[in-house]
Formats: structure tokens, sequence, C-alpha cells
């Protein structure tokens, strides 16, 4: 039954006409300092770069150029593919691909425990699960760094316990970023498959268990393709900030750790930097994101029909 | 059209071909009735039949998309709904959680630019009409169902609307409760005199509380009328069908004159019986009411059956019966009247009178 | 007979759930442990101690962070405001104002923060804000921030607003109430732990943001996170443990608060 479904929240039009007017103000800000930021560093990525930072205004491709095409040292040589930046790209999506399996591998079975534990408990596991969503990330990335420093409490910890010998040298490598991306993003996962676990009709599962399948069948063949919104979410809130993060790699990793949000933030300190390089590399991350989102817009609209 | 310089008349609300469509669905056909002033008017019929829409229309939730509705010959349209004299007690109440009792209760007339001394009266006076003079300054979460219901009514009584419209106000109280508050609101609407507009899908609440009565159904209204008119007189096949329990018989008709019919009954006996406007010659539909036929011994009366199934009910036992041309027909018999007939008896029926009906359609 | 199987266990979750809290925990609570570390070297603990909380109030830095923190909270509440109230008008037109043209393309575009990541949000800000001539300070960041807090304010308000059935306004519209004056005694006290939740969440995410904040802080000004980070790209100290132990603190008491708003506006209705 449509509308006046009564005590339900229906649609409601108390303030018809007046929606342009209020969101006016939303509208202006985010378009005045994010819609036309992305458009004038869309433009950036296609101006020439200044030596000591900027730009000059003339235009070229010489950004992308430098970004897809080898050209030999002087820039004389026929073009064949670059790959240094392209590799950078690609360690960082798998990179933050992982990062999104180890968070759904572990957040999947603590969001469903949370949510089947009885209501005054699931409140006290829910709010023990979002305190450190609500802590600086900066400070926890520190604190991540310190525990697993050379000489940090960890190795420390190890040695007087006897199972090593010579510290683990964990600082600075891959799985340092691995372990920085997962915890930093960890609670985005759990929070929104805990919301879809929350809303799943248990009763659904008797009707499984009722119909001969086991416990493990019932979880694939019902329960994950009921959830699956939440997962699918939950994913996306991992994938897109691991795959621009900047702290992880820059305080965890080190030269060989570079991901896509060092390359960019680079181009933009010091006299090294070279900004439509930036720029348009920023525009590659943005292209990809958006490609995730709208894929995902897409399955959603197709899965509601 | 109505003359809008002379607000002077006797009716409360005059809705004339009101139609109101969303997108695709049309809700209200062309809905006209008219509603006296201090008269209990109740808009009953099934769920989904436009009885909301049509309360919603009134009070200026929604705009109708034809037609016009007037408030003592005013024509409300262009008045947005906190400008019209029209109160509304909801379905779920909607009493503001936030406020107190007695802050319900004033809203409306601070609203209305009372002062606060005034507005703090008149609400203690509604609120002992509704006999909850003690609970002025409890919240609504403190109340139960039935008291929840009564401080509603209050809040929408204190500014003394020219119509009060109520949707399934009873439908939220359990069954033993719905009885008591029915006599409790018919009295309180008596004695401020206000039009009250009631809907209700339950037959019953409408039969004994209203002064008339409009019959929905898919957004048309079938029949307008007193209590006794719309059970007694149906005028179509729905009305007969939807208040009380009838049986519907296809029928000859071979007279009609003076809101009267000689009909021919399955099985070739001739009745003659009121029959409702418009109702013609030919075939036609004859509604039977299920607690005036007798039952005689087989051969006798104008119709005869054989007893299929009984149904017992408490006070009736139903007869499942089925005529010798193969119609069903449903016949009540009172409990320790008599001995009750065995599956498989061939009996004759009686039609007593009141028990037939010409239907119009 | 058998055991009746409970179909909401499944073995290994609760285990995994300890583990998931673990990893979550650990730094931050060896953190505060290493904060009252009397010993001068980070590592070997030399007994209790409070003298790096006194050396972030009086040592040779406290200058330096007691000005970042004045920015950081300045900056976090201001723009919390207003990401809270342009949060809720847009929730009030996006949940109550029915059907306009570009009602879809709004509800993206306040979602686009959250979409945009933030490396790419602050390259952005930045070649903006230098294209058109403003020079960088605490205003540039103001103005950053109240964007990205405006879909983190909206979340919780827009949530609770749909959680409030229009019928309230609706009585109030019918007892004369103008629309204004439904929304202010009616719904805006009803959205109350919303909009709460709404204004500690961006104040949080305000309070949190380090990469956006680096781009357009400009030259000498810093925020906590800004002056952490130079700090802690020296090397580690215990004073900025004492100070992220202390931050954690803030963010405790504050997801506390939000919880009791949760818990009260549950309860109220
Ligand atoms: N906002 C709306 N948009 C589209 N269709 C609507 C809307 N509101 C009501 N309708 C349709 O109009 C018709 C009448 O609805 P209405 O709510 O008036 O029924 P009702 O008689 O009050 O039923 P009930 O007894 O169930 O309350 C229904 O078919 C309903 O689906
Ligand atoms: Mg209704």
């Amino acid at each position: 039954m449509a509308g006046g479904a009564p005590g339900g929240a229906s649609k409601s039009e108390i303030y018809k006409g007046n929606g342009p007017k209020l969101l006016l103000p939303a509208w202006l800000f985010i378009g005045v300092f994010l819609v036309m930021p992305v458009a004038i560093m869309a433009i950036y990525s296609f101006l020439t770069k200044e030596f000591r930072g900027g730009v000059i205004w003339e235009f070229t491709l010489a950004a992308y150029d430098q970004f897809f095409l080898d050209r030999g040292l002087f820039g004389d040589e026929p073009p064949s593919i670059e790959w240094t930046y392209i590799g950078i790209f690609w360690r960082s999506i798998w990179q933050a691909g992982l990062a999104t399996v180890l968070c759904l591998l572990i957040g999947f079975p603590t969001a469903w425990f949370i949510a089947t534990r009885d209501v005054k408990a699931r409140s006290v596991w829910l709010f023990l699960i979002t305190v450190p969503y609500w802590v600086n990330l900066l400070i926890r990335t520190v604190s991540m760094k310190f525990l697993i420093r050379d000489t940090g409490p960890l190795n420390e910890f190890l040695l007087a316990l006897g199972v090593i010998d010579t510290p683990l040298a964990l600082v600075n490598t891959n799985f340092a970023v691995q372990l920085g991306l997962f915890y930093s993003y960890l609670p985005f996962m759990v929070l929104p498959i805990y919301a879809a676990v929350e809303r799943y009709d248990f009763s659904m599962s008797e009707a499984a268990a009722d119909l001969y399948a086991s416990s493990w069948a019932t979880l694939r063949l019902v329960i994950l393709p009921v959830v699956k919104p939440g997962i699918v979410a939950g994913c996306i809130l991992v994938f897109v900030p691991s795959l621009g993060a900047f702290l992880a790699p820059d305080l965890l990793g080190g030269a060989k750790t570079f991901m896509i949000g060092s390359l960019i933030e680079e181009q933009f300190k010091g006299a090294a930097g070279n900004w439509p390089f930036g720029a348009a590399a920023s525009m590659i991350l943005l292209t990809i994101v958006m490609g995730v989102l709208l894929v995902h817009a897409r399955a959603q609209t197709k899965g509601e029909r | 059209m109505a003359d809008n310089a002379a607000p002077l008349t006797a009716n409360a609300v005059e809705i004339d071909n009101v139609v109101k469509r969303y997108g695709f669905v049309t809700a209200l056909h062309g809905v006209s009735m008219q509603i006296g002033d201090g008269e209990f008017f109740t808009l009953l019929g099934p769920s989904g039949c436009g009885k909301t829409t049509l309360l919603r229309c009134i009070a200026g939730f929604e705009d109708v998309s034809e037609g016009a509705i007037r408030l003592h010959g005013q024509d409300i349209a262009p008045l947005p709904p906190h400008k019209r004299e029209v109160n509304t007690v909801f379905q779920q109440y909607a009493l503001f959680p936030h406020m107190t009792v007695s802050q319900n209760t004033s809203f409306g007339l601070l609203r209305l630019g009372w002062s606060a001394a005034d507005a703090e009266a008149r609400a203690k006076q509604v609120l002992d009409l509704v006999q909850l003079g003690q609970f002025a300054e409890r919240r609504p979460g403190q109340l139960s169902g039935g008291q929840q219901q009564r401080v509603a009514l209050a809040r929408a009584l204190a500014p003394r609307p020219k119509v009060l419209l109520l949707d399934e106000p009873l439908s939220a109280l359990d069954l033993k409760l719905r009885q008591a508050v029915r006599s409790e609101l018919k009295a309180i609407q008596r004695e401020t005199g206000i039009a009250f507009v009631f809907v209700t899908h339950d037959q019953e609440e409408a039969l004994t509380m209203s002064d008339r009565i409009a019959v929905m159904s898919a957004g048309h209204v079938q029949q307008i009328g007193t209590p006794r008119e719309i059970y007694e007189a149906p005028s179509n096949r729905f009305v007969a069908d939807f208040i009380g329990e009838t049986n519907l018989l296809d029928v000859t008709v071979s007279r009609v004159a003076d809101g009267a019919a000689e009909i021919l009954l399955p099985g070739g006996a001739r009745l003659s019986c009121p029959a409702a406007l418009g109702a013609r010659v030919g075939q036609g539909h004859l509604s039977l009411r299920p607690e005036r036929l007798g039952i005689t011994i087989s051969g006798q009366g104008q119709l005869q059956a054989t007893v299929e199934d009984h149904v017992y009910l408490g006070t009736d036992t139903q007869l499942h019966m089925r005529l010798g041309s193969g119609e069903a027909l449903v016949v009540r018999l009172q409990n320790g009247a008599g001995a009750i007939p065995e599956r498989g008896a061939r009996l004759g029926l009686e039609i007593e009178a009141g028990a037939a009906r010409l239907l119009s359609d | 007979m058998a055991k009746p199987v409970d179909l909401r266990r499944f073995t290994g979750f609760r285990a995994i759930t300890w583990l998931c809290l673990f990893v979550l925990y650990a730094p931050l609570v060896i953190v505060a442990i290493y904060s009252f570390n009397d010993s001068t070297s980070i590592t070997r603990w030399g007994g209790f101690s409070l003298k790096w909380y006194v050396d972030v109030f009086t040592g040779p830095e406290a200058p330096k962070f007691r000005d970042a923190a004045i920015n950081s909270f300045t900056i976090a509440i201001g723009a919390a405001i207003c990401a809270t109230l342009i949060a809720t008008a847009a929730a009030v037109a996006m949940n109550r104002a029915g059907r306009f043209r570009g009602k879809t393309a709004s509800l993206a575009l306040i979602n686009l923060p959250l979409m945009v990541p933030e490396i790419v949000t602050a390259v952005a800000s930045l070649v903006f804000f230098i294209t058109i001539g403003f020079k960088t300070g605490l205003l540039t960041i103001f103005l950053a921030h109240i964007v990205f807090c405006i879909p983190f304010a909206y979340l919780p308000i827009s949530a609770r607003m749909q959680s409030v059935p229009d019928m309230y306004e609706q009585a109030a519209m019918d007892l004369y109430a103008t629309p204004w004056e439904a929304f202010r005694l009616v719904l805006l006290p009803l959205m109350v732990p919303g909009i709460l939740s709404g204004f500690l969440l961006a104040f949080i995410i305000s309070l949190d943001d380090f990469l956006i904040t680096n781009f357009v802080k400009g030259a000498g000004v810093e925020t906590l996170p800004t002056a952490i980070f130079g700090s802690v790209k020296q090397g580690i100290k215990p004073n900025i443990m004492a100070i992220s132990t202390l931050l954690l603190g803030v963010s405790v008491v504050f997801v506390t608060l939000s919880w009791i708003i949760g818990r009260a506006g549950q309860t109220k209705r």
C-alpha cells in the first residue's frame, strides 16, 4: 500500500515547494568547494608544469604522457608503455583489494556475532567496535607503528618469550602497510554488515534448516545472498579509502611500498613537485573510484528490479 | 455552484464531485455528500476504498484533483491545513511525545493566539470532559491506549472546530474498550454539537454510532443513508453484501412499480418484494437476509433446498444449503428454538417479511 | 534427543570477534600505557610517571601544541555547527518536501565528499584556492572541513528524520501551526538525538582530518594532526604518546556521549 500507511514514516510533503531552497546551502558549499575544485584540478592536469611547483597556463598532454608512456631519458626515443606509475596503481589496487578481503574475513564473523547477541550485550559490543572508528586515524596509525617497530613492544615481547632471536623487521614492509590498512578500515566493514544482519529474519534460517540445509549450507545459500548489500557496502567503504590511503603507507611503509596517495602527495611537496602530473594521477584515481561506485550503483538498481 | 456570498447553510461540509488522483491511481472518482451541522456522519468501506484520502482532502493534507469542498458554504481549496477550522483525530493519535497531555491539548489554542492562561483553562475543561483531568502533567508515553485516544480527542476538540475528522480512532483499542468508548464518543459528540466525520471499516461501529452513513467502495459512494436505511434497504449488491450478511440470488423480474417488484424465484415460485431505486425488469439480483429465512418441511415455502453443512456460532447456527437450481444459500437459525436439521435433509424455506429486496444492479 | 541447533551460532565467530577487538585496541592500549613511562627511552619501562603529560603542557613544544589544539577545536566546532545546519536543512528537503526536480542528484551531491578519495579532495582544494587567489590558512581549512563534514552530519540526521513519522507535523498543522511552527515546535524537538549525533560525528571527523588539512593549511598554521604528523616524522617521542592518549580520551568521551544520546532517543519514543 502506498502513501498514507498510518503510523509509518510516509513520504511527506509538508514543506512542499521548499526543497530546492533548503538544499541551496548544501549545493553551494559542495558545488563551490568540491565540484569546482575537482573541475579545476581536471584542467590543471592538462597544464604545463612550473619548476618550483605550480603551473604555467599552457595546455598540454604532458602529464598523461608522462604517466602512461616512456620516451627514454631525453624524451627522444619511440614511446613504449611506462610501467612505473601503472605499477604503483596496480600495487595500490592489489593492496586495497587484499585489505578488503582481510577486513571481510574478520569483519563478517564479528558483525554476525554482535548482531546475534541479545539487545543489551549487542549495544555494548557495538560500542566497543565504534570507539576505534571515532579515534583519530593518525593516532591509530602512529600507535601501530610504535607497536611493531624493530625495538617496539611486540618485538620485545616476542624476544622475551624466546619465540625469535632477532627482532622482526616489520616496519617499511608490505606487510606493515597491509596491517595498517586492515586496522584503519576494519570498523567500516563491520558496521554496514552488522546493520544488514540485524535486519535479517532468522525464521528464514529455520525454513532452510527445515528443508534439510546444514548450517554452512544455510549460510552460503540463504544468509549470504540476503545480507549481500551490507557486505558490498562494507567492501566499498574499505576499498575506496584504502586505495587512496596516505597515512598507512607513508608511516608504516617505505620506498618499496609506495602507494597512489604518496605518489600524489609528493607532487605537491617541495621542489621536486609536478602539479599537473599530481593532478593527472588524481584524475586517474578518481576515475577508478567513480567506476567502482558506478558499477555498484548499477548492480544495486538492477537488484531492486 | 453554491453562492459563496451566502455562507449560512445548514451543511457543515459539502463535498462536490471530488476526484483525487495519485499519478495513475484514482483514489476518489467524483464523490459527493453533504454533512449537516452537528451530525455524526460515518464513512464506511473496505480497506483501500478512499476513506482516509477523503478525510485528508477535507483536512487539507491533499489537494483535490477536481471538484470542491465547502465548509459552511466557503470553498476551502485555497486554504492550507493550518487555516482550516477542521481538526483531526489521527488513527495512531499522533500525540506529541515531547509534550505533556496539557501541552498537547493547548497546542492548537496557542497557535490560534489564545493567551497562555485561557488556553490552559480551556485545556483543563476539555480534559475534564474526556475524564483525563488528573493526567494533565503526564507524557503521552505514560498513558494507556484508551487514555491516549481520549487525549487525541480532547486535543482536537479544544479549539472548537466546525468539523471534527476521526480516522478509525478506535482501531488501536481492544474489543472491550472499543465498545465502551463508542457510547462515550457519541455522548461527547451530542454534548459539543460539533459535526463528526468518522471513518471506519467496522460496520457494527458505523451502525451503532452514526446519524448517517456513506458506504464507499473503490473510490465511489455506493449509498448514503441512516443506519436503518443502509441495512434494511440496501440499494445495490455491494451495500447488501458489505453490511451484514446476505444471500444474492439471480432472479427474473417481471414488473417494477412504486418501489415494489414482481419476481420469479429459482424453482418457479413468485414473490413480490420491495425494490431499490433503479431496479429494472429482466434479470436482477435479489438480496435475502439469512436471519429472516424460516425453515419449513419439504414442499412448503417459496424455495426448496438441501442442507449441506452447519456451523455452530454460539447464539446462532448457520445452515449452508443448496437450492434445486444449484445455487448456494445460507440460513441462520437461533439456537434453542428447535432441533437443527441433519445434513442432507430436504427443507422448504419461508421468506419472511423484510427478508427480500430487489437490488438496482 | 538431539541437541537443538542454534541457527545464529557459528563456531569460531566469537573467537574472531575477540581477535578483531584485540587488533583494534592493542596498539591504542600499548601507547596509552607507555605514555605513563618514566624512562626517556621509549621502549624500556621505567616506572609510572606523569612527566610526559606535564611536558605536553609546559615543555618546549607546549606552545606549538597548544596553538594547534586551539586551531583544531575551533575549526571542529565551527565546521560541525555549519555542517549540522546545512545537513538539517538538506534532510528536511530530502525527507519532507515531496518530489522536486534534482532530488536524486542532490542526494548524490550530499554524499559526494564521501565518494571522492581524500587525497583527491585535498589536491583539488589546494589548486582551487590557489587558482582563485585565496590565501591558504585557517579559513581555507574551515571551508574545506565544512564540505566533508556535511555527509557525516547528514547521515544520522536524515536517518532520524525518516524514523519520525510525519503524522506529528500533520497533527501540528491540523492544530493551526504554520509549517515553520510545525518544524520548530514539533519536528525539531523530536530530531534532537539525530542532530546531536550528526554534530558529534561531524566534530570528530573534522578533528580527525589530516590529509586535506595538510594541503590547505598554508605555511605556519598547524592543527593537532598536522603538528603530530610533523613531530612523528622525526621519530615517535613520549610526549606524542601523551597527546595521543589525551585525544583518545576525547574520542572515548564523544562516543560515550553519542551512545547515551542514541539510547535516550530510543527510549523516549
Ligand atoms: N500517496 C498515495 N500515492 C498513491 N496512491 C495512494 C496514496 N494514498 C492512497 N493511495 C491509494 O488510494 C486508495 C485509497 O487509499 P485510502 O488510504 O484512502 O484508503 P482507506 O479507505 O483509508 O483504506 P484503509 O481502511 O486501509 O485505511 C488506495 O488504493 C491507495 O493505494
Ligand atoms: Mg485509512
